[in-house]
């Protein structure tokens, strides 16, 4: 419960920040909530030498209108995109989704960005982004780069963000009115989810993302193939544990999640409109 | 009108709800020292080696012990006499280890994090031995954790008669698996010590008595009692798991003397779940016979109850089972064996309800077995069978004896409560159109000993020059309200103001003696001890008062409502308790020990209704009904929150909480990322239904509460889960009922 002793430095600006890691190198964590690193700190599973606090840039959050997108500052807090009229009105979605992560204490501190950087599977705002199609900006000594969802996630808590780079924006897809839903199956509310599915319906394709169904966020590629090729949602549902590799644990076997997974995607994909 | 029996908000809750309680951890210790343990990592090892050299030249430390630095100390004293020598715990233990999380060395440093950071460069070399986890498995003697003693068996109890199920029409039969539980209080086990400059050990503790603990000091440190002062300042909770202080908090005034500092400890989270003992670990063999129209004949329950390495309190929790054997049914033709084991896991205690919620679990799930089995309404079988109501000592099948109760009204109240038919006919329907969110209703009546251990406790109340009254209590709260409540009851027989009534407890200098704060006792015990003190009190005023009015002192009464003596039948001329202030020199002063005659036997009924999610085995409670009976309540508010936090916990037991172990003793649950502890959001909003049978033990007619709400809500939930699913084949599953468990449930019934 007691971190191994490390450095702090608090960054003023994201090239501040950014220079801080070049300079550190693998040595350094960005801190943005802290509600990921600091518990694995805590339990001595993570020892960075030096913690980057970057979770006062204040230019980092912020919800606007890019047009055909929004554009979410890395540093937004859950809440703040919990309750956004924009992020209603344009990435519901995004929305619900963001209201079933932990619980209010969590949602005030824990930011869109540094969820997404975790690069945590059993994390909810992966699967959205994944569904939702969306862009992670990363800027680096380098400049920014955008990079798509299905390319951000690169193994088990690991995203593919260069050890010199940070999570500056993420670019949202607006919602064009197709249906959607996500749907969190756990124990308690303040807990991760055991198996989650996220649906979301865009001009006549449907895509369907999976939390904590594999080392890594993940695409259902094989109810998405199924649907796209005319099945209904049920038959569909059954391809949902398709090439996961799911974990065991005290919460649930492999067998079970394979399940939930099914039902889940069920559920999803009737609650976004599809029999 | 008395203020007894009002919701009086609590007296302490300000401060708890802005700036905090006071705290062991919050204690400011000039030159303190920081504690902390190098814990076993092996549940069953031999250690060969020790090596402190790195740690002792790490930042700030102050020293390091190694078992053979104390081995003067010997061990900790046995918790109690029954158990053998040989069993005792070591301070820190340097030969065999028995679980994980066993404390080996001790560090102390300037902050707790140089500490925490030298305990990790200690090496420890382990020879591991195997390690018995499994409860039955360990009374079959593969393995013996203490070769001087020759066994694992720690007792076996037999009643004097077993069941005879010769003569039954139907007998119905289950293993029921009470798992181990960790109480989780907000405040981890919190001490610290240090030694006056005339020789003394002051000890502050966050535990359930500060006389035991100073008890246990002067016997360790071989000190007179009066050279230990022990302080229990706030405490964050301790569900029964702080009601004895353990061998690594008793020694930190070893290491004070050693260092010639004051010395703190306060375990992390981690290390709390790992080390500090835990509740229930009773595995039942049960069974129920009776006739095909509902009367039950038969009942015998055989129980392995698991001590965990080191016998405490947890090794002795059967014999509460078996004097709760028969619940609130009238069955004769019983009986009783009970094999309690050590096991390579931390030591079991007692945690809400200790050894009866077993009880209660065991007999209300067979009795939906039996009602199941015959085609019987289980309310309806209960009816049946539960003993009428009585206000006369009632001996039961196993031969405990009842104070009062009256179970049929308590069962009719909270079916009425629940609305029963009503529920029952919306099961059917959800069934008859195959609705996959399946209904359950679930009845635990129960009934469970309070006070049951020995021992009576102190209070006294002074009435000062300065026109307060000073009441103080050997019963040591941590988070129950004493305050308010003794402030109540001296309030309601002096008329004095709440306001001028000062409260002391939790300080072995203030309080000449004290008992523990466990088994629901401390209102019937203690607040009758201040109840009857505080009538010597007003016995004593009425005569100064009668001096003072020249009246004779029988003529004299006292207007509680005003707090105003005068001579009966002329309330016009009175001497008020100011007068008397003003004429003290010296306090009046009136003590009292109360030791009741027998224990109280609160009851009840809980009725629950769950929602279980067909797709994926996920039981929702919806509600829980109790209608509780634990005789005169002194504050509804108080009594209420006792049986919410019962409740809540107890729901926990059925649906999330459980400590699990791995086959080699490594515990897989160490924190509350793994430990499922229950929150706000997973229960219903409770209906309490109160019912007031007065108990004639004590002059306050109060029954112990602090516990009633875990024992009746395990049953009804429990069952209310099975019942959700029972159409589909599913006779029993075992707690806690995770979504997994009831999935797997109902798919092997499926397919039977």
């Amino acid at each position: 419960m007691i971190p191994v002793s490390f450095d702090y430095a608090r960054a003023g600006s994201a090239d501040e920040a950014i220079a801080l890691l070049a300079e550190h190198g693998d040595e350094a964590k960005l801190m943005a909530g802290g509600h990921s690193l600091l518990p694995m700190m805590k339990l001595r599973l993570a020892y960075p030498a030096m913690v980057i606090d970057i979770e006062r840039i204040a230019d980092l959050s912020y919800i606007n209108d890019g047009g055909d997108h929004l554009a979410i500052g890395a540093l937004t807090r859950h809440r703040a995109i919990e309750t956004s009229a924009l992020v209603a009105e344009h990435a519901p979605l995004l929305a619900h989704a963001t209201s079933q992560v932990g619980d209010p204490q969590v949602r005030h501190r824990g930011t869109f960005g540094g969820s997404l950087a975790h690069a945590d599977a059993a994390a909810d705002h992966p699967s959205v982004l994944l569904a939702m199609g969306g862009t992670v900006v990363a800027k680096g000594p380098g400049g920014e780069r955008e990079i798509a969802a299905g390319d951000f996630f690169a193994g088990f808590l690991e995203s593919s963000l260069a050890a010199d780079e940070m999570i500056t924006e993420i670019r949202i897809p607006k919602h064009t009115g197709g249906g959607w839903s996500f749907q969190k199956f756990n124990r308690r509310a303040q807990d991760w989810a055991i198996v989650g599915a996220t649906v979301q319906r865009n001009n006549g394709s449907t895509q369907v993302a999976l939390v904590n169904m594999h080392p890594t966020p993940i695409r259902a590629a094989a109810v998405e193939e199924a649907l796209a090729g005319g099945a209904s949602a049920t038959d569909a549902a059954e391809q949902a544990h398709v090439g996961m590799e799911p974990s065991s644990d005290l919460n649930a076997s492999v067998d079970f999640r394979n399940h939930l997974a099914r039902v889940l995607v069920r559920r999803a994909l009737n609650e976004a409109g599809i029999d | 009108m008395s203020i007894l029996g009002n919701s009086v908000v609590r007296r302490e809750d300000p401060a708890f709800l802005t700036v905090g309680g006071s705290y062991v951890e919050d204690l400011v210790l000039e030159g303190a020292v920081h504690l902390t343990y190098v814990r076993s990592i092996a549940a069953h090892a031999r250690i060969t080696g020790i090596d402190v050299g790195e740690a002792r030249s790490a930042p700030g430390v102050v020293a390091v012990f190694t078992p053979a630095d104390i081995e003067a100390m010997g061990s900790a004293p046995n918790v109690l006499p029954i158990f053998p020598e040989e069993m005792r715990r070591p301070f820190i233990n340097g030969g065999t280890v028995r679980y994980v999380g066993e404390p080996i060395v001790a560090v102390l440093a300037e902050t707790k994090a140089q500490a925490v950071d030298a305990a990790e460069l200690v090496i420890v070399d382990y020879d591991v031995l195997p390690a018995v986890v499994d409860v039955e498995q360990s009374a079959l003697d593969e393995v013996v954790l203490f070769p001087d003693v020759g066994s694992n068996v720690l007792s076996r109890m037999t009643s004097e008669g077993q069941a005879d199920f010769s003569d039954c029409e139907v007998v119905v039969a289950e293993r029921i698996v009470n798992q181990r539980l960790t109480a989780a209080p907000i405040e981890t086990r919190s001490g610290a010590a240090w030694w006056t400059d005339d020789g003394r050990l002051v000890h502050y503790s966050a535990c359930q008595g500060a006389h035991p603990t100073r008890d246990l000091l002067a016997k360790i440190f071989e000190l007179p009692t009066e050279a230990v002062r022990v302080v229990v300042p706030d405490v964050g909770g301790g569900f029964g798991a702080k009601s004895r202080t353990y061998p690594e908090e008793l020694i930190i005034g070893w290491y004070s003397r050693a260092v010639g500092r004051p010395v703190k400890w306060t375990e992390t989270r981690s290390e709390n779940v790992t080390a500090m003992p835990q509740g229930r670990g009773q595995i039942q063999y049960a069974k129920l016979g009776g006739t095909r129209d509902g009367l039950i004949t038969a009942y015998q329950l055989d129980v392995f109850q698991d001590a965990g390495a080191y016998p405490i309190i947890g090794a002795v929790l059967a014999g509460m089972t078996q004097r709760m054997l028969t619940g609130t049914y009238e069955i004769r033709n019983v009986g009783f064996n009970a094999t309690t084991v050590v096991t390579n896991k931390v030591s079991t205690t007692a945690y809400r309800g200790a050894g009866r919620p077993e009880a209660a679990v065991a007999i209300e799930r067979m009795i939906d077995r039996y009602a199941d089995e015959i085609g019987m309404d289980p309310a309806e079988v209960r009816r049946k069978n539960l003993v009428p109501r009585f206000t006369e000592p009632y001996t039961t099948g196993i031969g405990t004896v009842y104070d009062v109760g009256d179970y049929p009204e308590a069962l009719r109240l909270a079916l009425e409560g629940v609305g029963y038919d009503e529920v029952l006919a919306e099961q059917a329907a959800r069934r008859n159109r195959s609705d996959r969110s399946l209904l359950g209703v679930g009845i635990g009546v129960y009934v469970e000993i309070t006070a049951g251990g020995p021992g009576g406790e102190f209070g006294s109340v002074e009435f000062g020059p300065d026109g307060r009254l000073k009441v103080i209590s050997g019963s040591t709260p941590y988070g129950q309200g004493h305050e308010t409540t003794w402030a109540m009851i001296v309030a309601d027989r002096t008329g004095v103001p709440m306001d001028l009534i000062d409260v002391i407890h939790g300080d072995t200098d203030q309080v000449e003696r004290g008992g523990l704060t466990v088994g629901s006792r401390s209102v019937q015990l203690g607040g009758s001890a201040i109840a009857a003190a505080t009538t010597q009190l007003v016995d004593q005023a009425r005569s100064k008062a009668a001096d003072m009015m020249e009246a004779a002192a029988d003529d004299v009464v006292l207007d509680s409502e005003t707090g105003a003596f005068h001579v009966v039948g002329s309330p016009a001329v009175s001497v008020g308790w100011d007068d008397l202030a003003a004429s003290l020199v010296e306090p009046m002063y009136e003590f009292h020990d109360f030791t009741a005659e027998m224990p109280t036997f609160p009851c009840g009924a809980h009725v629950a209704v769950v929602e279980v999610d067909q797709d994926t085995g996920a039981a929702k409670l919806l509600r829980l009904v109790a209608a509780d009976d634990a005789g005169t309540i002194m504050n509804p508010l108080l009594a209420e929150g006792q049986v919410h936090g019962g409740m809540a916990q107890g729901i926990a037991q059925v649906l999330l909480e459980e400590i699990v172990y791995d086959v080699d003793g490594n515990l897989l649950t160490s924190n509350f990322m793994d430990y499922s502890v229950i929150s706000a959001m997973e229960v219903p909003s409770f209906e309490v239904i109160h019912l007031e049978t007065p108990t004639w033990v004590n002059e306050l007619g109060a029954k112990g509460v602090g516990e009633s709400g875990t024992v009746g809500s395990i049953p009804a939930v429990y069952n209310a889960v099975i019942d959700a699913v029972s159409h589909l084949g599913v006779r029993h599953m075992e707690m806690p009922l995770s979504p997994e468990k009831v999935w797997r449930a109902m798919a092997d019934a499926s397919a039977e």
